[in-house]
């Protein structure tokens, strides 16, 4: 392991690691744009200039190896002036648009203006002109003259998704990125080249012009929409609620995990959270008999649920939960499903078209927490013995999560019989849909975003994910209105009621041998794998 | 005016000669009798023969060849390349041209020397694409060296193989650069690679390559012939053999001379040269290609080695002489130069990119009298904090005319700004 010191301190790092990364672990911030951990080295911006002793002129650190014994400056007098005649080149044919552009208050030529450039502008001749306003694909958008040419998004689109759609055309300061004649930039990826664009080059058709940066708010999550469970951040505009169309989501961004995700998240993840501010959400626990409405409060809706719970015998009831559901709600479902001795119990629901899937990130079941449904045990029966038993009216109660058994692989035919069998019918998830719109009960879900919780995802690593927002209305979580339920039903229930997920983590850790020994804390940023 | 001091021609000797582009009448005149003594001799004596020679890269940068073949890795099972860069595009530069139309077999010649010596069995000359015709005519001479068993399988019965393919480049200045070369052989655009590593470590197709200049490998089988200590005793102590100037401009003989690597800058110019026509005086000179820094006419006096010019400021880069009389505008050929680096800049770092077309529109500004008063001293400035701090030499290159144009001639710039700007 090669020991160097930077700035005077000194670090160990493995071998092979470059000067901008030794210096990251040595507290040393070394500014660059084309340099990218999750991309090959391109040497462009030159902006990444160290000192390094017995060496005659500076050097970029991005392609110079750390090396036992080597002794770097940061902050030399010389490196000092180079970063700033760098920003004075990056910008001397920039447009200086900021109050119109989307990047504004996140974008590094502003930033780093600030801390390396700070010089007087000279140039006074017409600067170079290139398209703008240039779609490249569904969710892309460039404007070539805020472009600095630091090629992350080509090298992005040849080495990440190997799909090569962009390329640097013409030379000199008429260089501009560009897709290939008969491209467009709709690769499953391509939202990750706005993130790493460290300028207004390339931004985000969707979220453009909805909402300044500096009024987003940011909390960490996971993704939700497959088994791999993405680290994200959603950034959600709540200091100007007129701004992004009033919609409190504004946009999901990834963030690193070197386990799950590297730094990348696919488009569908990007930008499946519309769902969330739409009017298909349910907001208020319904209870619904002789075609009429009527809403209920928690209490209310709970002692329905309860008593229904006690009047039917255990194997009267079935129960489909969903993969959607964190571990502490599915948790906290199994010990009602314990108690009153329910085995009709599964989270199997079959997909209406099977999940794409590719060698990247995205898998094919389209849920982000079957892994935990299946260590918690979820699955002692089967979906279509459930259903059938409906059907055959031995089942009497059917208490769906989140599915929409009709818009799904199983025969609709079979799903209508089963739910026109079933006395009563209890849905809970976050949305209406066709299902929930039959149901006798509705009690509503926090969405992800509106609570915390885990989810494990297929590789058996928990993930913890942070309350974005409130809930809309009165949704709440499932495992809070599982708890509710609990001491509705009244009868020995040993556990405490839970106020937070953490409590019912503890449960889970508790009793659940995958689990054990893992604290909701110890989780951290990045997770922690279940055990074998 | 002197005489010119007699040296003896090696690259030219057959230049006049009619066919000397053919096979037949190159190995009239000795052609080819390098080749068998170097399929006779350990690679590493081929190889220890050209570093004993003092031969030096005669392409600009002046590196000592022999030195750089053996940074080939040793052993290295790899398949390693030889690459003759004959893009001769630095302005002022036409001397490869000669050597490609007059003496084709002597670049082949020393092609299969060379290869032998680095265990390369495939070489690339990469052409540059507005030689048509020395591109036909070296073509010409392949086939005609296939043809006789002295390419491809088993040459001359030696059981050395080594294939030779032509490719054509496309226009750029930069694919002259050794790595811009490569990328653009590898059908990449014309980009220079950072180094490390280097082109001896991981070159064309990321193997091991040798890149040399066509005048450079086209001494080596006179090296061979007649000996390491008679090439290095034609030259300086640091630098063997002759070399070919390219003078162009303001002479009354402008052409291809060779001669030694020491002559003075005076002597090549009215001894070899005839001097300025028309009984006008000398203003400049630019000794190496466009890329080197501009000498007046009271600093003529320099000889054209390495060290001689290096004193004097400047270098002597490709050998190209560019003479200029007093009836050029030094602002105005600045402005010529900085339009070539700003269009040829390949845009891949960002002070090159940036700069060299800052540069040249001030440049352009100035000549046109809207010049400032401060242009001057941004040009100085820009150009001083660009320089060194790009992927290649290109940026430096271009650095070298911006800087002394302005230094050496000020005063004509400044007579072309308004003084109330």
């Amino acid at each position: 392991m090669p020991k160097l010191t930077i700035d005077g301190k000194e670090v160990e790092v493995a071998p092979g690691t470059n000067l901008i990364e030794a210096a990251r672990q040595a507290g040393v911030e070394v500014p660059h744009y084309c340099y990218h951990p999750g991309l090959s080295i391109a040497g462009q911006c030159r902006l990444c200039m160290v000192d390094i002793e017995k060496n005659p002129r500076p050097q970029i650190g991005c392609n110079t190896q750390a090396a036992d014994g080597m002794v770097v400056h940061t902050q030399t007098e010389r490196v000092l002036e180079t970063r700033k005649s760098i920003m004075e080149f990056h910008l001397v044919n920039h447009p200086l648009d900021c109050p119109v552009c989307d990047q504004a208050g996140e974008c590094w030529l502003q930033i780093y203006y600030m801390r390396h450039g700070l010089y007087d502008p000279r140039m006074v001749d017409e600067k170079v002109h290139k398209p703008k306003a240039v779609p490249l694909g569904p969710h892309v958008i460039l404007d070539a003259e805020r472009c600095i040419l630091c090629s992350r998004c080509v090298r992005f689109c040849d080495e990440v998704t190997g799909t090569g759609e962009l390329g640097i055309f013409n030379r000199g300061d008429h260089s501009e990125i560009g897709l290939f004649p008969g491209k467009t930039l709709e690769n499953k990826y391509s939202g990750n080249v706005i993130d790493i664009c460290p300028v207004g080059a390339l931004t985000d058709r969707e979220f453009r012009f909805q909402v300044r940066v500096w009024y987003l708010d940011t909390a960490r999550s996971v993704c939700n929409g497959c088994a791999r469970g993405c680290n994200i951040e959603v950034h959600t505009s709540r200091r100007r609620v007129h701004h992004n169309q009033g919609r409190r989501l504004a946009r999901i961004k990834p963030r690193h995990n070197p386990d799950v995700n590297r730094w990348w998240i696919c488009d569908d993840g990007r930008y499946g959270f519309r769902w969330i501010d739409d009017d298909t959400r349910l907001l208020a626990p319904v209870r619904r008999a002789n075609g009429k409405d009527v809403q209920l409060g928690w209490d209310e809706a709970v002692a329905v649920l309860a008593e229904a719970l006690r009047r039917y015998r255990a194997e009267e009831i079935g129960i489909l939960a969903s993969p959607q559901m964190s571990n502490e709600d599915l948790f906290a479902l199994q010990r009602i499903a314990g108690r009153l001795g329910i085995r009709a119990v599964d989270h199997r629901v079959p997909p209406r078209v099977p999940g794409d899937e590719d060698h990247l990130l995205i898998r094919a079941d389209k849920h982000p927490n079957r892994r935990g449904a299946e260590l918690i045990g979820l699955d002692q029966a089967e979906t279509r013995a459930i259903l059938d038993g409906a059907r055959d009216r031995r089942i009497k109660l059917l208490w769906i999560f989140q599915h929409d058994l009709l818009d799904s692989g199983l025969p609709t035919a079979d799903v209508t019989a089963a739910l026109a069998g079933a006395e009563m019918v209890v849905f809970q998830g976050p949305s209406a849909n066709a299902t929930s719109a039959g149901a006798h009960l509705v009690l509503p879900s926090a969405a992800y975003v509106e609570r915390e919780g885990t989810f494990t995802n297929f590789q058996g690593r928990v993930q913890r994910f942070r309350t974005v927002v409130e809930p809309l209305g009165e949704a709440a979580a499932d495992w809070d209105i599982l708890g509710r339920l609990g001491r509705a039903l009244g009868g020995e229930d040993p556990a405490p009621v839970a106020t937070r997920a953490e409590q019912v983590f503890a449960g889970l850790a508790g009793q659940v041998p995958a689990f054990s020994g893992m604290t909701y804390r110890g989780l951290g940023d990045v997770g922690l794998m279940v055990k074998a | 005016m002197s005489v010119p001091v007699t040296v003896e021609k090696i690259f030219t000797r057959n230049f006049d000669r009619p066919g000397s582009h053919t096979l037949g009448v190159y190995r009239e005149t000795g052609g080819y009798t390098a080749l068998p003594k170097a399929l006779g001799m350990e690679p590493a004596a081929i190889t220890e023969e050209v570093k004993q020679s003092n031969l030096r890269g005669l392409g600009g940068a002046a590196f000592p060849t022999g030195m750089k073949w053996s940074f080939i890795p040793k052993g290295s099972t790899a398949p390693k390349y030889l690459v003759i860069n004959a893009d001769e595009g630095e302005p002022g530069t036409f001397k490869d041209r000669y050597l490609l139309e007059r003496d084709p077999h002597a670049l082949i010649e020393g092609m299969i020397i060379a290869a032998r010596a680095i265990d390369s069995h495939t070489g690339f000359v990469y052409i540059r694409g507005e030689y048509v015709r020395p591109w036909e005519i070296f073509s010409g001479a392949v086939k005609e060296a296939y043809d006789a068993g002295l390419l491809g399988r088993n040459i001359q019965g030696s059981g050395f193989d080594f294939d030779i393919v032509v490719h054509r480049g496309a226009g750029a200045y930069i694919c002259g650069e050794e790595t811009g070369l490569l990328s653009s052989l590898e059908g990449k655009k014309g980009w220079p690679k950072i180094k490390p590593p280097f082109p001896a470590i991981k070159g064309a197709f990321g193997q091991p390559t040798i890149v040399n200049n066509v005048e450079t490998i086209a001494a080596v089988p006179h090296i061979i012939n007649r000996g390491a200590a008679w090439f290095a005793g034609l030259g300086t102590k640091t630098q063997g053999g002759t070399r070919l100037y390219s003078v162009s401009g303001h002479v009354v003989k402008p052409g291809v001379v060779e001669t030694s690597v020491s002559v003075t800058l005076r002597s090549l110019i009215y001894d070899h040269c005839g001097g300025i026509p028309g009984g006008r005086r000398l203003k400049a000179v630019v000794p190496g290609g466009s890329s080197a820094p501009i000498l007046t006419a009271d600093e003529i006096d320099v000889t054209m080695d390495a060290d001689g010019l290096k004193a004097a400021g400047t270098m002597i880069g490709s050998a190209g002489v560019i003479v200029m009389d007093e009836t050029v505008s030094i602002p105005e050929a600045l402005m010529v130069v900085a339009r070539f680096y700003a269009h040829e800049s390949c845009g891949q770092c960002t002070p090159c990119r940036e700069s060299t077309g800052w540069i040249y529109k001030i440049s352009h500004r100035i000549v046109e009298g809207k010049g400032r008063k401060d242009d001057l001293d941004t040009i100085l400035d820009v150009a001083k904090r660009g320089a060194g701090t790009t992927i290649c030499a290109f940026y430096d290159g271009a650095v070298g005319p911006y800087v002394s144009y302005i230094e050496k001639f000020r005063e004509e710039f400044e007579a072309l700004i308004p003084r109330d700007a």
